[in-house]
């Protein structure tokens, strides 16, 4: 092999890849039948970590930089002067094998530029997916980007090879999407978003009758959303995503806070800090969504549109809704000890299974891993007195002095407990 | 006091907690022979390990608790901490005093201690699962050190045996001073313990032709794929802390 050019596309289209944030490696179970190369397990695993403190799962790449679209906030946009490169499928395929040998990664998520027509990009795609698959026996995590606008039957063959599936849907509205990506539509967007989960819903039903039925992007799909690019508030980020959750069966929505990347007047302009705070708000509210048993209602309304930047969102909805504390941990049911602030999904497990035994009292509490500076604002338990504070505003102003929360976000897990 | 001293093994921990029930010993103490210090108010007393003994707790312990706790229970016992052996028994005599299984009361500090020893066991067997780099061999031997902070190869194993199920693959824990091999041809992992003297010297040497041109690809990968805009490093630290670095191919300058 000649390294040097290697080398010099790796590093192209890493970087041209590396505003996708999607990095999950989990969802799919692929055992490792024949002997050959790799499972998957369903758990994924992060194998590094850069230094912006996002996770390294998969070799995440584009095929090529070479694009006929002009999307403004894109790096691989037509119009923008960048060198361009191209791997071929073979050389895709040695370095997802012999990366994944050595225990870098977990798999490959492989995108493209689209660089003559949607059929063409996506032929190309799923030709690396397909040679991994069959040729060298690859059982790892493979995600393939939909490219939007190419023929059901290609998305179709996608599907059969790759554990997961992703088309992004980039903006939160159709406005904006035609402001700056005026070539791309919602509707070329969700085609193959409706397609594929159509698809596993059928499978699913199928299976329940028939005992093997075919493996189709067994993990899912996942879409992103580039946010602070456009004018939408969180409410309409957060509404978008719920609707794709439900009507799509999306297995994740990404948040991407934009990273400037270029001085069309469109655009925040260069040197804008990148809303990360933003961002992990919005991940914020999207896990207590998915797990705690949030509403997007209950979280932001055409009142509050914004997450509040300052504390987290459940936090945020318990100063909004001091009426329903404090919560008694001994006798409260399950849901409400999950939305009480500094106890998380484990810990209110663990209360619900330890009161039990005897009653729970502060000291059992810390014990069992509340963040208990800031859940004793919230409950009463057996060695209790009615917390003092009951003023939002200056409960508020409390936590705020005394968090050593707020510098460190990540876009992977909730920091909030 | 009575402090009952085993040989390190899990048999041999159990096999000591036999005995401790056996003679009603209801104040002793559970060390390893390595670690145990002698003191003035102290009489240590060496236990063998015997497999039926060992078996007779383990089995007892399956009727008290799901098998879920008797993972943790391993778990726990891997992380090799001191006192962990005392903390043990006194979940055994939990366990067994009690007619309703224990083990969801995380108020009972035992019971607590246990599980959350028991998850941060569990935290370095997947942080290890993550963190090993493979180097490739001359002689197509994949191998890795690690330095982890508990006992985790018995736990990793089965992970690397499906994973790299064609690959032949060693995995050698430089402070426990043993590995695991993995031979494809039989499927089968075993212990391996490298003489200290050929170690080190020898694998620079014989590393694959193609080994360090894949290590210089992943090391420029791993930086580009580094948004600087979104620079974070207390959140890098926390997620790949230092001490781990010196075996992490892309944290490391290369050859
Ligand atoms: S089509 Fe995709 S790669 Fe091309 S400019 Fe638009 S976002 Fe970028």
């Amino acid at each position: 092999m000649q390294w040097d050019p290697i080398q010099e596309k790796l590093e192209i289209l890493a970087e041209a890849a590396r505003y996708d944030v999607s990095c999950s490696s989990s969802g799919s179970k692929r055992a490792n039948k024949s002997n050959g190369l790799g499972n998957s397990t369903g758990v994924g695993i992060c194998h590094s970590y850069t230094e912006d403190g996002r996770c390294v799962s998969l070799l995440k790449i584009l095929l090529t930089n070479h694009c006929i679209y002009d999307c403004a906030y894109c790096i691989s946009r037509r119009s923008n002067d960048i060198p361009r490169a191209g791997f071929t499928v073979d050389e895709v395929v040695s370095l997802t094998i012999n990366f994944y040998r050595r225990n870098y990664i977990e798999g490959l998520f492989l995108s493209s530029g689209i660089f003559k027509d949607a059929d063409l990009t996506m032929e190309r795609l799923v030709r690396v997916a397909k040679r991994l698959r069959t040729a060298e026996r690859f059982n790892g995590y493979i995600h393939l980007k939909t490219i939007p606008g190419c023929s059901e039957e290609l998305t179709h063959e996608a599907a059969l090879y790759a554990d997961r599936l992703s088309v992004n849907i980039e903006l939160p509205t159709e406005t904006s999407l035609k402001t700056l990506a005026p070539e791309k539509s919602h509707v070329d967007i969700m085609k193959p978003m409706a397609f594929v989960s159509e698809n596993i819903r059928a499978l699913a039903s199928d299976k329940k009758i028939i005992k093997s039925t075919p493996n189709f992007a067994p993990a899912g799909q996942s879409t992103q959303m580039v946010v602070g690019a456009s004018p939408e508030n969180d409410l309409q980020v957060m509404s978008i995503a719920d609707s794709l959750y439900k009507n799509y069966q999306l297995k994740r929505v990404y948040y991407s806070g934009y990273v400037p990347i270029s001085n069309d007047n469109r655009l925040p302009v260069l040197g804008t800090p990148v809303p990360v705070i933003r961002e992990n708000r919005l991940y914020q509210a999207d896990w207590l969504t998915r797990f705690y048993q949030f509403s997007v209602k209950e979280l932001v309304d055409p009142k509050n549109p914004n997450l509040d930047l300052d504390i987290d969102p459940k936090l945020s909805w318990a100063l909004r809704n001091l009426d329903q504390f404090p919560v008694d941990v001994n006798t409260a049911p399950y849901e409400m000890i999950l939305r009480v602030p500094g106890i998380g999904l484990n810990s209110a497990k663990k209360i619900v299974a330890a009161r039990n035994f005897q009653k729970l009292g502060w000291e059992h509490l810390r014990k069992i891993g509340v963040a208990f500076n800031r859940a004793k604002h919230f409950v009463i338990c057996q060695s209790s007195a009615m917390p003092k504070e009951v003023d939002a505003r200056k409960l508020r102003a409390h936590i705020l002095t005394q968090s050593k929360f707020g510098t460190s976000f990540s876009s992977q897990t909730s920091l909030f407990q | 006091m009575t402090t009952l001293l085993y040989d390190g093994s899990f048999n041999g921990l159990l096999t000591a907690i036999f005995i401790a029930f056996e003679y009603k010993m209801y104040d002793c103490s559970i060390d390893t022979k390595e670690r145990y210090q002698a003191t003035m108010f102290d009489s240590p007393e060496t236990v063998m390990t015997d497999k039926l003994k060992a078996q007779r707790v383990w089995e007892g312990l399956c009727k008290k608790v799901s098998n879920h706790a008797r993972r943790e229970f391993y778990y726990a016992f891997l992380s090799g901490l001191p006192g962990i052996e005392d903390t043990l028994l006194a979940y055994v005599r939990y366990a067994f005093q009690n007619n309703s299984t224990i083990e969801k009361n995380f108020a009972n500090s035992v019971v607590n201690m246990v599980s959350q020893t028991a998850h941060s066991v569990h935290r370095e067997k997947h942080r290890m699962e993550a963190f090993v780099r493979f180097i490739r061999l001359q002689d197509d031997l994949y191998c890795a050190f690690i330095s982890p902070d508990f006992n985790v190869l018995p736990l990793v194993a089965s992970h690397f045996q499906d994973r790299y199920a064609d690959q032949h693959w060693l995995i050698y824990d430089r402070d426990r001073d043993y590995g695991i091999h993995h031979d494809p041809q039989t499927r089968l992992v075993s212990d391996v313990i490298i003489e200290k003297s050929t170690a080190d010297t020898s694998l620079s040497t014989t590393v694959h032709e193609e080994e360090v041109a894949y290590q210089t690809l992943w090391r420029s990968y791993f930086d580009h794929v580094n948004i600087q805009e979104r620079r974070n490093i207390k959140l890098h630290l926390r997620h790949v802390p230092k001490r781990y670095w010196a075996d992490l191919t892309e944290k490391t300058a290369g050859v």
